[in-house]
């Protein structure tokens, strides 16, 4: 049974990183850029949904919703302000800007809401479910968390699969100039884009502070970089790919853990993905179709 | 129906269009005939909107698209079958001729997909497979068909004989006389300059970024100085 919860632990970290690496994966496809600043979108969204809960005892719901609404809105601000601007200059450029817009959300969080911990009240609750006649039990967090990754699953593949803007997105990860010619925005889809990213990181960030409320203005970053590990872990660009390598970085972290070292999770998470990488150098569910001519 | 004035066009400092001027009328096949690197993509480029002229004119249905996103072209009844096809290779082919439809307000009729697999009844038995997976020819056609989808007034082809066998060469030429038949107007740029000149009413040569010549198709396809320099002899 140890077994067991340890999965479920794992799986429900692997959630939460699956879902803010849809927003890395997603980005990544379209805009062909790494968001660095992703991870403290997620931390700005726990904020926000820590104040809405605790300050102004408004219902979790409400707070979660807002945290959606806020981190929505300052994904297609930074996107406008600090990435637009760079369409045209080379990666390298885009990439540092990314890194000085995350450390101006973490010094920011910083001057505003200083840097002393908070701590994050659960919006789920802090009940358990005891299953087999108490033999294993889950905590509502774990459940919640794990279920809110399938819906966001299920939601997006539909999206991507079956709506116009979703299959206009795939077009613009594929060919801009194409998609252009096709009568398609690049532009507002590139927006759009950052909107999902962002709405998720804000629902990610509530779930991992539910699940470990100590919340600071770094909170994001550590969860930001493992979500990017999980990216290409899956294949970048994917999104099933996200999702699958999101939940299998979460259960390797929590079975290195549990079985091997605390200390060392973090580096059996990383030699994993090393030697992924070596076999399969587009990551698990990458691919690249070659052109024919 | 189009009108370009005297377009100059730089790829940085390089002064790829130097001066082009060129019509085409409502019906006509017009082709843009010239060696590599003449400036025939260039052209069509500026025209879509994906490139826009340091100085010069362009006139589409009297209105001013000079500097017109190219986004917003499709809608007014341009379309442009790139140069290299540049259909979206992870997608269907049906999802492919959707996006050709784009422009297109509500659910797309079934009578548009119609009139496409009309043309190229090869895409229709290939619906629902992935258009990285089609032959070269299939995806000429593909690029052709997404093209169709959004009802153009006027179809730019961007050399569609390239890399294709020449049995197959010959099937979009009669396609593309299929849909002039039809009633479109085509802008067509060709390497291919024999058979372009055998399709097209007018056409236009473009050498080193201007136009060097123009004519009727027939008159260019007798003129010695385009034998010898396009027609091999
Ligand atoms: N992206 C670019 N950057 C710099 N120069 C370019 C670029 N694209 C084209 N050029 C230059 O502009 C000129 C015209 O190119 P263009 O692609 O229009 O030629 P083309 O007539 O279509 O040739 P081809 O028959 O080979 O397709 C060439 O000299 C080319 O080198
Ligand atoms: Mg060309």
């Amino acid at each position: 049974m140890t077994f067991l919860n340890y999965l479920l632990s794992g799986i429900s970290l692997g959630s939460i990183y699956a879902i803010i690496a849809l927003g890395y994966t997603m980005v990544y496809g379209i805009a062909k850029m790494l968001n660095f600043a992703h991870g403290d979108v997620i931390m700005v969204g726990s904020y926000i949904c820590f104040f809405a809960v605790s300050r102004f005892a408004l219902p979790p719901v409400v707070g979660v919703l807002a945290a959606m609404a806020v981190c929505t809105v300052l994904g297609i601000l930074v996107e406008r302000l600090a990435y637009k601007p760079l369409r045209a200059a080379p990666s390298l450029a885009v990439l540092i800007t990314a890194i000085g817009v995350s450390y101006f959300l973490q010094n920011g969080a910083q001057l505003l809401w200083t840097p002393n911990p908070k701590v994050f009240p659960s919006v789920v609750g802090n009940g358990r479910l005891a299953l087999f006649g108490g033999q294993l039990t889950v905590s509502y967090v774990t459940l919640v968390t794990i279920a809110s990754c399938v819906v966001i699953m299920i939601a997006l593949t539909l999206f991507t699969g079956h709506t116009k803007m979703g299959k206009a997105m795939r077009a613009c990860s594929e060919d801009k100039g194409a998609a252009q010619l096709m009568g398609i925005n690049v532009n507002s889809t590139i927006s759009v884009t950052f909107a999902i990213g962002s709405g998720l990181a804000a629902v990610a960030g509530v779930l991992l502070c539910s699940a470990y409320p100590n919340l600071v203005p770094t909170t994001g970053s550590m969860p930001g970089i493992k979500a990017f590990t999980a990216a290409v872990f899956g294949g970048i660009g994917s999104i099933p790919g996200a999702m699958l390598g999101g939940i299998l970085l979460g259960v390797i972290e929590i079975f290195a853990k549990a079985y091997i070292s605390t200390q060392l999770s973090d580096a059996v998470v990383f030699a994993v993905l090393i030697i992924v990488l070596l076999v399969k150098p587009a990551g698990l569910l990458g691919k690249k179709i070659s052109e024919k001519v | 129906m189009l009108t370009v004035n005297d377009i100059h066009v730089y790829y940085g400092n390089i002064h790829a269009l130097k001066g082009v001027s060129f019509q085409v009328n409502e019906g006509e096949i017009v082709a843009l005939i010239g060696a590599n690197g003449a400036g025939k993509s260039t052209t069509l480029k500026t025209i879509s909107g994906m490139m826009h002229p340091r100085s010069g004119k362009i006139t589409f249905l009297d209105e001013d698209i000079t500097h017109t996103d190219a986004y917003k072209l499709p809608a007014k009844g341009l379309a442009q079958v790139p140069e290299g096809r540049r259909i979206f290779l992870q997608m269907t082919v049906m999802e492919n001729l959707e996006m050709g439809a784009y422009i297109h307000k509500g659910k797309v009729p079934a009578e548009d997909f119609e009139n496409v697999f009309s043309h190229f009844p090869r895409l229709k038995e290939r619906r629902s497979q992935i258009a990285g997976t089609l032959s070269g020819g299939e995806q000429q056609m593909l690029a052709m068909g997404r093209a169709l989808m959004s009802h153009p007034k006027l179809l730019m082809l961007d050399e569609p004989s390239m890399g294709l066998a020449p049995i197959l060469v010959e099937e979009i030429f009669s396609i593309i006389q299929e849909f002039h038949a039809a009633g479109a107007t085509i802008l067509l740029v060709e390497q291919n300059a024999e058979m372009a000149l055998q399709v097209a009413d007018r056409a236009y040569v473009l050498e080193s970024g201007s136009i060097a010549l123009s004519g009727t198709g027939t008159e260019l396809a007798q003129s010695d100085e385009i034998k010898k320099a396009y027609l091999g002899g």
